[in-house]
């Protein structure tokens, strides 16, 4: 299969209707069976007990909330040099499933926060910084949405996109970078990760599972893009006609 | 499809120029900022006199096993904390943190009255990135003394 079937809107939006359903089920199952082996199955912690359990959600999607803005940066590059629709659309609709992911890895951080360090919040280099990666989510929304020519649009909101990937870095070197109260990397150094294989092995798994949602989403939002798109054009009323 | 054309080549480079001059620009803003980023000071800085006294500030470190000190009939408690070289007194009176504990990180909130002592107004429990199971925390106790529980 080439490129540019794929990235042909007809060919995308035809081919996916079905992947997309089974996609999306095996991910729900598979998200039950990470939560199982997340809550029950995997060992209490030495000092946190059951409280660090919320890091089989709170990892997953912190980790996931600087992927999507990757794929989202770099599909607005490829979608501003080359002008390719299905990268605009990709683009665009990674921002709303960033923020999720950010809203969540916060909400979940801040529920952890309380019982482990004794507050919900501090302005520490790392919360602040993926505090701000939600605003830049928001603000690539916002942006797109406040042009009527989306030519323009796109134009604007993939710049703005392509200047927040300075923030990932520092999102993910804060913590060594500056002295803070979120704790160093546990699994992505250079040494063996810091969990015991008990505790890690179920948190790679709800990443992967992670992922899978992702692209499940990713599929549905891209199919729910090319419609806005495309809806007049007359392949699309043949669809709908049938 | 992809292919680089003159029209795109231009492109490129005039994106890689934005994005290299904003890059360039907020690493210099980090860089002449990394000073007042500092979310604490550690008991080194404290001893050499780099945290100012009399003033709102955070302080980090280890607490020293065998420090602390209870008052039996109020919430008063002190303790020291340390880091790989220097050690300073705390002062508190409060609510601890569950994790709170000897051989555990502690980020405090508070000001220094002289050099080696720092009255705390909060107290939060600084967790490290370790996790395991509560019976390899035993095995590696026994194993390496004092490294996981000290």
């Amino acid at each position: 299969m080439n490129i540019s079937k794929i990235a042909n809107l007809k060919f995308f939006y035809t081919k996916t209707q079905r992947i997309s359903i089974y996609l999306s089920f095996s991910t729900f199952v598979l998200f039950c069976i990470g939560i199982y082996w997340g809550l029950f199955i995997a060992p209490e912690d030495y000092l946190q007990g059951n409280s660090y359990r919320i890091m089989y959600v709170h990892v997953p999607a912190a980790w996931l909330s600087l992927q999507t803005y990757m794929i989202m940066a770099v599909t607005a590059f490829i979608a501003l040099v080359w002008k390719i629709k299905i990268m605009e659309i990709i683009s665009i609709q990674c921002a709303p499933i960033g923020a999720f992911f950010t809203i969540i890895a916060l909400v979940t951080g801040m529920i952890w926060g309380k019982p482990t360090w004794g507050t919900y919040w501090v302005w520490d280099a790392r919360l602040t910084s993926e505090l701000i990666l939600l605003f830049l989510y928001i603000g690539v929304i916002v942006l797109y949405s406040s042009f009527v020519d989306k030519r323009q649009a796109i134009k604007i909101t993939s710049l703005l996109s392509i200047i927040g990937l300075i923030n990932i870095p520092i999102i993910h070197y804060s913590v060594e970078w500056w002295n803070t109260l979120h704790q160093g990397p546990t699994v992505t150094k250079f040494d063996k990760p810091s969990a015991h294989i008990t505790m890690l092995l179920p948190l790679l798994y709800m990443f992967i599972v992670f992922n899978l949602y992702f692209l499940a989403v990713m599929i549905q939002r891209i199919r729910l893009g090319i419609y806005i798109r495309e809806k007049n054009s007359k392949w699309m009323e043949d669809l709908s006609n049938d | 499809m992809i292919k680089i054309t003159k029209k795109s080549k231009k492109r490129i480079i005039r994106i890689s120029i934005f994005f290299f001059a904003i890059s360039s620009f907020s690493a210099l803003l980090i860089y002449a900022f990394s000073k007042n980023m500092v979310y604490f000071y550690t008991p080194s800085q404290v001893i050499e006199k780099e945290a100012p006294l009399e003033k709102f500030i955070r302080v980090g470190g280890m607490v020293k096993k065998g420090s602390v000190l209870r008052s039996n009939n109020n919430l008063k408690i002190s303790f020291k904390i340390y880091d790989l070289e220097q050690q300073i007194n705390v002062m508190y009176e409060g609510i601890l943190p569950d994790l709170f504990a000897e051989g555990q990180g502690v980020v405090m909130t508070g000001r220094l009255i002289n050099s080696n002592t720092f009255i705390a107004d909060e107290v939060l429990a600084k967790h490290d990135e370790n996790y395991m199971p509560p019976e390899v925390a035993d095995m590696m106790k026994d194993a390496n003394g004092e490294l996981y529980k000290k």
